[in-house]
């Protein structure tokens, strides 16, 4: 028996090796595999050219997303080429025996909206899936990841990929949010302080009261926004909060096997003394409402603050002013105030129910401003219900805005939710980069509170004022 | 997928001294609607190469005769974001063997290593020496040597040794794909699944 404390991260990833290559990665099993349809066509066609199947098809889950509209899905899709990409998921998911939620389906969503929602992503478990924000699914205390389209056909072939171990990062966050401070604050204002790349090569743990005091929505958004720090995967060790969560989710397990799971996951927590190779805290009093000003997460502040002045910032200096030249936006300037053409409420970083309970919040009673365009897009036809059933879709309905059908929509703009070149857009997604939202769109991002007062205002407007 | 060994490249190098070069980037998402891998190279890095009419823009370094070769210089954090293997396949498909950076995101380090395309990590002094190389004579060569771990400027024979673990460095050297070496130890994996807790 081995008696060296262990991390959380250590504990799910050892239960993983199937072997360990000398001078090389382990071999490493994966319990969840999603897959969508843009990453894995090519891995699909991969199998079928080397004449495998898929070993364990009950083990990976398919769902459309990225390429969907989200007006009139019961209309065939124009774009021929999304459309072919939703055909082909159908097809291999229909070829292979694996379950698929596609364009239609009363499940359909985000595929990192709908796993959780549906109990599928568990405690102790290993998940991937050919997209970077899979770390979501770290809040549930698994180790997931985003992979590259080899690896989704190492996982269909195998149930298996080859993955060297992170080095371990737990980062704090201790003491009490202020009001209008969200999940996604915190996450924005972490990266802000260790940059876009800061964790990369880390596997991060969160820490602290601030994380045991959040809900599963706010996990989820936190453990998303890890990659954007560079990180390869967040986690937040299960407790009370995580169980009843999961109790009674449809691919929850049920009696007997609830009770023997849940005894195993209480078991996964970072022991006493256990090591990690960076530590981080912070308070929770240092962190207000916070929006993006850059062309990458990591340039981002409070948002009372002003631009950084190029001097100060940990980045190249020309880099950066290459950044804020894109957003047009000059060092020094103050952020409150600065006109706002579009609002986008949703993605899988934000698109859960609380992300449309805190903008409701908001608006309700108030008017859509006239120079806005808004996009408000649920991550789940089951989001989009408790929507309707919360009495939420009144609220925004009689602020002026109109609620759009599940999918990624504008935070990657495959499909026609485009931001448009020069246009500001606040919002509640992951990315900022160039282009992102649409060729020549300019990102804030923000969390749904900041997003509402943009919505309402016209203007970025710093959201206590209107709570 | 089956890729080209890769041994000794020397070549002249395309300089990209930009920091944070994320792969939204290198391809964007509207690109990304193929069903199969193939050409990818007309539009890496499509918004900073082509203007909306599709004419090149002239000061992005592709469209710069001056530069060439089959090695891609990027600056700090290169690869960030989006776990697309597009990218790497769009690089690839260009004709660039090699991508030299002071710093990965990790992602994009691995979908690299799987396709054939060698990511080579130097310190940033040395980036920073490549740089004024290029600069100074664009026509300058880079050898990048796998079995030595080494990357060289031919002019002035400077090197730095580069990190790649000996599983990957052999399947680089050999075209070998994890895939295959997974499917060798199926009955090994089959017998660990069954003894899975979840």
């Amino acid at each position: 028996m081995n008696n060296t404390p262990k991390t959380l991260f250590d504990k799910v990833w050892d239960a993983h090796v199937v072997r360990s290559i000398p001078d090389g990665p382990d071999v490493f099993f994966i319990d969840r595999h999603f897959i969508h349809e843009v990453t894995s066509p090519v891995a699909f066609l991969g199998l079928k050219n080397r004449g495998v199947k898929v070993m364990f098809p009950e083990k990976t889950f398919a769902t459309a997303d990225h390429n969907t509209p989200t007006i009139n899905q019961h209309l065939p899709v124009e774009d021929p080429l999304s459309a072919n990409q939703l055909k082909a998921l159908e097809e291999n998911a229909a070829a292979h025996g694996i379950s698929h939620w596609g364009l239609g389906n009363p499940k359909n969503g985000i595929v990192h909206v709908v796993g959780p929602e549906n109990g599928i992503t568990l405690p102790g478990m290993t998940v991937v899936c050919g997209d970077s924000h899979t770390s979501t699914h770290g809040a549930f205390g698994a180790i997931a990841f985003g992979i590259g389209t080899s690896e989704v056909e190492m996982v269909l072939s195998s149930q298996c990929i080859m993955q060297a171990k992170a080095k371990k990062m737990r980062i704090n966050v201790n003491g009490k949010l202020g009001k209008g401070v969200t999940p996604k604050d915190v996450a924005l204002f972490i990266i802000s302080q260790i940059s876009a790349s800061g964790a990369t090569g880390y596997f991060v743990e969160y820490a602290g009261e601030v994380f045991e005091n959040m809900s599963m929505e706010g996990r989820m958004t936190v453990c998303n926004l890890s990659i954007e720090s560079g990180a390869r995967g967040g986690m937040i060790a299960p407790d009370e909060t995580t169980f009843a969560y999961l109790k009674g989710k449809e691919k929850a397990p049920k009696g007997d096997a609830w009770d023997t799971a849940l005894e195993y996951w209480k078991t996964l927590k970072t022991d006493e003394g256990a090591q990690f190779d960076k530590e981080l805290n912070y308070s929770a009093d240092e962190i207000e409402p916070q929006i993006t000003y850059g062309t990458n997460p990591g340039l981002g502040t409070g948002i009372s603050q002003n631009i950084p002045f190029a001097s100060t910032v940990k980045d190249g200096e020309a880099s950066y002013k290459k950044s804020l030249a894109y957003m047009g936006f000059a060092e020094g300037e103050k952020l409150i105030g600065k006109k706002i053409d579009y609002v986008f409420l949703g993605s899988c970083t934000n698109g859960r129910i609380e992300d449309f309970r805190a903008f409701a919040s908001i608006v309700k009673g108030r008017k859509k401003a006239d120079n806005i365009t808004a996009w408000l897009v649920p991550g789940s036809h089951v989001v989009e219900q408790q929507i309707k059933d919360e009495g939420i879709l009144d609220i925004i309905t009689a602020a002026g805005f109109q609620l759009r059908q599940p999918g990624c929509s504008a935070c990657l703009a495959m499909n026609d939710d485009k931001v448009p070149a020069g246009k500001y857009a606040v919002s509640t997604s992951n990315r900022n980069f160039e282009g992102r939202q649409g060729p020549g769109s300019r990102t804030l991002l923000a969390s749904p509170f900041v997003a509402a007062a943009a919505a309402v205002t016209g203007v970025v407007t710093d959201p206590r004022d209107l709570l | 997928m089956a890729y080209d060994k890769f041994n000794i490249v020397k070549s002249t190098a395309v300089p990209l001294s930009i920091e944070n070069v994320d792969t939204d980037q290198i391809i964007p998402a509207r690109f990304l609607k193929a069903t199969e891998r193939k050409g990818f190279g007309d539009n890496l890095f499509r918004d900073w190469r082509y203007n909306n009419d599709g004419s090149p823009k002239t000061d992005f370094v592709l469209n710069n005769s001056k530069y060439s070769g089959k090695i891609l210089v990027g600056g700090k954090n290169f690869g960030s974001g989006s776990s697309r293997e597009h990218a790497a396949w769009a690089i690839y498909d260009y004709g660039f063997r090699c991508v030299v950076s002071s710093f990965f995101a990790d992602i994009f380090k691995n979908n690299s290593l799987n396709i054939g395309v060698l990511p080579v990590t130097v310190s940033p002094e040395f980036l920073a020496k490549i740089y004024q190389a290029i600069d100074a004579d664009p026509k300058t060569e880079l050898e990048v040597n796998l079995p030595d771990q080494t990357i060289t400027l031919l002019a002035t024979g400077e090197k730095e040794t580069f990190a790649i673990d000996g599983y990957k460095k052999h399947n680089m050297l050999n075209g070998f794909d994890d895939v295959d070496y997974l499917q060798a130890m199926k009955n090994e994996i089959q017998s660990f699944a069954t003894h899975m807790v979840l």
